[in-house]
């Protein structure tokens, strides 16, 4: 699914091959129990003459570390869609799975996906160059700035924008959509498989009334008892057709949070927009006094204005430094508004370059993951039909 | 024997029930009383059923072969298994089918066709099509039991239904019931005593079943069986008896397990179908705003309508095939128990009059009379016939059974491949590189 060949993956192998339960005492001094995560590293080449592979460099992260990494990344490339964790807290959940955090088949899901999150990172040709990034992966002691929190507030304040880029207004609206129904086929699908469950279980009913069945019978007891048995084997199936089909879950459920990172880079692109645009009625407000100062209209209503009239005019000093005070900044202003337009384009830029290659890579990945869910249903019938197969057997010989 | 005028057919007229002549009245052999056999003829009828033409009257051969095969069914077992053997060809085919709705002022009710096929000489010709109604089933299902009071009677479907609760028109229910009542008149046409009942033949044949004056075949065994007063209690069952009661009880319990167990099934299976269709909304859903990925998306939509297609069948099988003939086996269960209950019954009048008429010879020295003998002979017989019937009843059991589960494990294999050949052809459209342009998302 993540594409080798690229930057840092050329130099090393990455991978998230274990994880531990740990206690330690946490920031209100009380005992916790927490996960950890072991990150393996290893140069790329690396298999010896001998033919064992060389020893791995590692160290163990929690979640909360990833998170802070992650934080790191969204505030220091906005213009770039920051691939997403895995969920902090298990959603979308049908009856038989465990909602607890320390339940190894969350811990085992979230260490693949922790992985995958990595090697998503390293293969992405920006962020694969970042040095914090190269440091998460090999420092041990990882201390990071906490101003990247208010950085971050600022990506999610509310403001009118009046002329956004549409492509990015398009992308926005697609990323709700994406989100909606995502978040729709996972809660059905949760349904759909508690439902599934419930079907192949009670399939095992038949397997004791069978065998209960054969006790009173003489030439059709052994056939029974062997249908009965394929019962069973039926009933108890599902569980691991359910578990192969939470990875298709957690492929989807890369995507749902995939478009929070989406809409937090169009958020940006409004927030420069907005910033760009201020910068603009700036400009041209204090132009308009300029104007006005030299002309003696008043077209602006302003206090200033009102009051001039009233209790009558400046004087000429007083007039002339005003209008050298406002030029100075008329031009600081087009200097701002010149440096905004030009960090906004090479923010739409490069947001779009990696959009883009978003793009491809979502395509390209949900593709995949379509393929394999038609497969695990390719495989589930086959199952199906072995069992019934065998099951009708047994009714043969009755 | 005289032939008179050629009469017409049966069908062509109102004939009572009692003009139409069994063939077997043909027979030259009066039947002495000491012969239990089951059927007895009305010797002074002529024989009718033709369509103008004399009827062949049945050679004395013929009829005495007839007689002593009837004869057999109360010998000892040995002979009595010979003629329950399954070497036997058969040559009597039932079937029914077609039902139709017939509306009159009075009511409403369906007619199922009922085809014979014979080359049996008890029927003039080989092949009869009539129309009956469920009351024409139950009407044969009374005679039988009633002049066949040793043989186990196969069960009709429920006769009852509740107005309002279940539709009596609907084509499940009709379908249900059809196939039902073919399973009854084909386990009646299969055994070997019951298929040669005279109100089975006029069921089978008569134009217009005219059921209010019934054939008076009621024999010695069947009164007496009728007969028999409460007042005598059982005193030792034979093991093999008891035995058969204690099967048929668990076996009861067991398919009534295996009843709720299906119910269970289909119920499981109908919620998962409610949620699956939604399942398969959203991804078309999904498909509308996508567009490389639209078409691979309303693929996998395509794929689980598929799905829910096959599992509906699924369903639909297991409610309208594979329960009703489970609750008629119930049914059938239940027919059994009392053909034992009555069994014992006979036993008891024995051995209460045994016991009676050995105390007054003690007494006395009063002879026992012929009357307790004639209970003996009673009481062997009905043990003969049920024992016969039993094992046929057994072997039939086996029979149904396979093929009810076989059926059953075919359904889930159908489901299985259809559901399978949807998403096995979805993958090469899922693989399939998209060449289109990519359309710039300009302004």
């Amino acid at each position: 699914m993540v594409e080798r060949g690229t930057a840092l993956l050329k130099k090393m192998e990455i991978s998230v091959a274990e994880a531990d339960k740990r206690t330690g005492k946490n920031t209100v001094n009380m005992q916790e129990t927490y996960t950890v995560y072991l990150i393996e590293t290893r140069p790329a080449e690396s298999v010896s003459e001998g033919g064992t592979p060389v020893a791995p460099d590692t160290l163990w992260r929690r979640y909360s570390e990833f998170e802070l990494l992650r934080t790191y990344l969204l505030v220091t490339y906005p213009y770039i869609i920051v691939p997403p964790l895995p969920e902090k807290r298990a959603e979308f959940v049908w009856h038989k799975l465990s909602a607890d955090n320390l339940d190894p088949d969350f811990v085992e899901r979230r260490r693949v996906g922790l992985e995958n999150f990595l090697l998503r990172l390293a293969s992405h040709p920006v962020l694969s160059n970042d040095s914090i990034f190269f440091l998460f992966l090999t420092e041990v002691l990882f201390l990071l700035f906490q101003k990247a929190d208010s950085r971050l507030k600022s990506l999610s304040a509310m403001f009118r924008v009046k002329n956004p880029d549409k492509r990015f207004t398009a992308l926005k609206h697609y990323s709700e959509d994406l989100s909606t129904v995502i978040s729709q086929l996972l809660r059905i699908r949760a349904r759909v498989a508690d439902r599934l469950y419930g079907v192949y279980k009670v399939h095992g009913n038949y397997g004791r009334v069978f065998s209960e069945w054969s006790a009173i019978e003489k030439e059709m007891g052994d056939g029974l008892q062997s249908a009965g048995h394929h019962m069973d084997t039926y009933a108890a199936s599902i569980d691991d057709i359910l578990e192969e089909e939470e990875h298709y879950a957690d492929q989807l459920k890369e995507y749902l949070f995939y478009t929070e990172a989406v809409r937090s880079v169009c958020r940006k692109h409004e927030l420069i927009q907005y910033e760009l645009e201020m910068a603009a009625q700036d400009l041209s407000y204090k132009k308009q006094q300029k104007e006005e100062l030299e002309t003696g209209t008043v077209r602006i209503f302003s206090l200033k204005g009102m009051t001039s009239k009233l209790f009558g005019q400046e004087t000429q000093e007083q007039r002339e430094s005003k209008v050298a005070a406002l030029e100075q900044s008329i031009q600081e202003g087009e200097e701002a508004l010149k440096e905004k337009n030009a960090e906004s384009q090479e923010f739409v830029e490069k947001a779009w370059n990696d959009i883009e290659r978003f793009k491809e890579q979502k395509e390209k990945d949900l593709r995949e993951a379509l393929i394999s869910y038609a497969i695990m249903q390719i495989s589930m019938c086959k199952k199906g039909i072995q069992v019934w197969s065998n099951a009708k057997e047994c009714f043969n010989k009755m | 024997m005289s032939v008179g005028a050629p009469r017409g057919l049966a069908s062509s007229g109102q004939k009572l029930i009692t003009e139409i002549l069994h063939p077997l009245s043909a027979a030259e052999e009066p039947l002495s009383p000491g012969q239990d056999v089951t059927i007895s003829a009305e010797k002074d009828k002529e024989p009718g059923l033709t369509n103008g033409t004399p009827v062949e009257i049945s050679s004395p051969a013929s009829a005495s072969v007839l007689l002593s095969r009837l004869q057999l069914d109360c010998e000892p077992e040995a002979d009595a298994h010979d003629a329950f053997g399954s070497g036997e060809p058969r040559d009597l085919f039932v079937t029914v089918n077609d039902p139709k709705k017939h509306v009159s002022t009075m009511e409403t009710y369906i007619t199922y066709r009922v085809s014979t096929k014979t080359t049996r000489i008890e029927f003039d010709l080989p092949e009869y099509s009539v129309r009956r109604r469920y009351q024409d089933f139950d009407w044969l299902r009374i005679k039988l039991e009633d002049s066949q009071p040793t043989h186990l009677v196969p069960p009709l479907p429920e006769k009852f239904v509740m107005k309002g609760v279940v539709d009596r028109f609907s084509e499940e229910f009709v379908d249900t019931r059809m196939k039902a009542l073919d399973k009854f008149l084909k386990r009646v046409a299969d055994h070997p005593v019951l298929s040669f009942n005279p109100h089975l033949n006029a069921f089978l044949t008569a134009k217009d079943l005219n059921k209010r004056q019934g054939l008076a075949l009621l024999t010695k065994v069947g009164e007496s069986v009728k007969n028999v007063a409460g007042g005598y209690k059982l005193r030792a069952r034979p093991a093999e008896f008891s035995a058969m009661g204690e099967y048929l009880d668990t076996f009861s319990q067991k398919l009534g397990t295996i009843d709720r167990i299906s119910q269970r099934i289909l119920r499981e299976q109908s919620e998962y179908l409610t949620e699956l269709r939604e399942y398969g909304a959203v991804y078309s859903t999904w498909a509308a705003s996508e567009e490389q990925l639209q078409r691979p998306l309303e693929g996998v939509a395509g794929c689980v309508t598929t799905s829910c297609g096959a599992l509906e069948d699924l369903s639909d099988n297991m409610s309208q095939d594979f329960l009703p003939v489970l609750r008629e086996y119930v049914l059938y269960i239940e027919s059994m128990k009392s053909v034992l209950r009555k069994r014992d019954q006979v036993q008891a009048e024995y051995e209460g009059r045994l016991e009676a008429a050995v105390l007054r010879k003690q007494e006395d020295r009063t002879p026992i009379p012929v009357e307790v003998e004639k209970c003996q002979d009673k009481v062997e017989c009905f043990n003969a016939d049920l024992k016969a019937d039993w094992e046929r009843w057994q072997r039939n059991k086996r029979q149904d059974f396979k093929q009810l589960l076989t059926g059953m494990a075919d359904k889930n294999i159908n489901y299985y491949e259809k559901s399978q050949a949807a998403w096995e052809s979805l993958i090469p459209l899922l693989q399939e590189k998209q060449t289109e342009d990519k359309t710039s998302e300009t302004n």
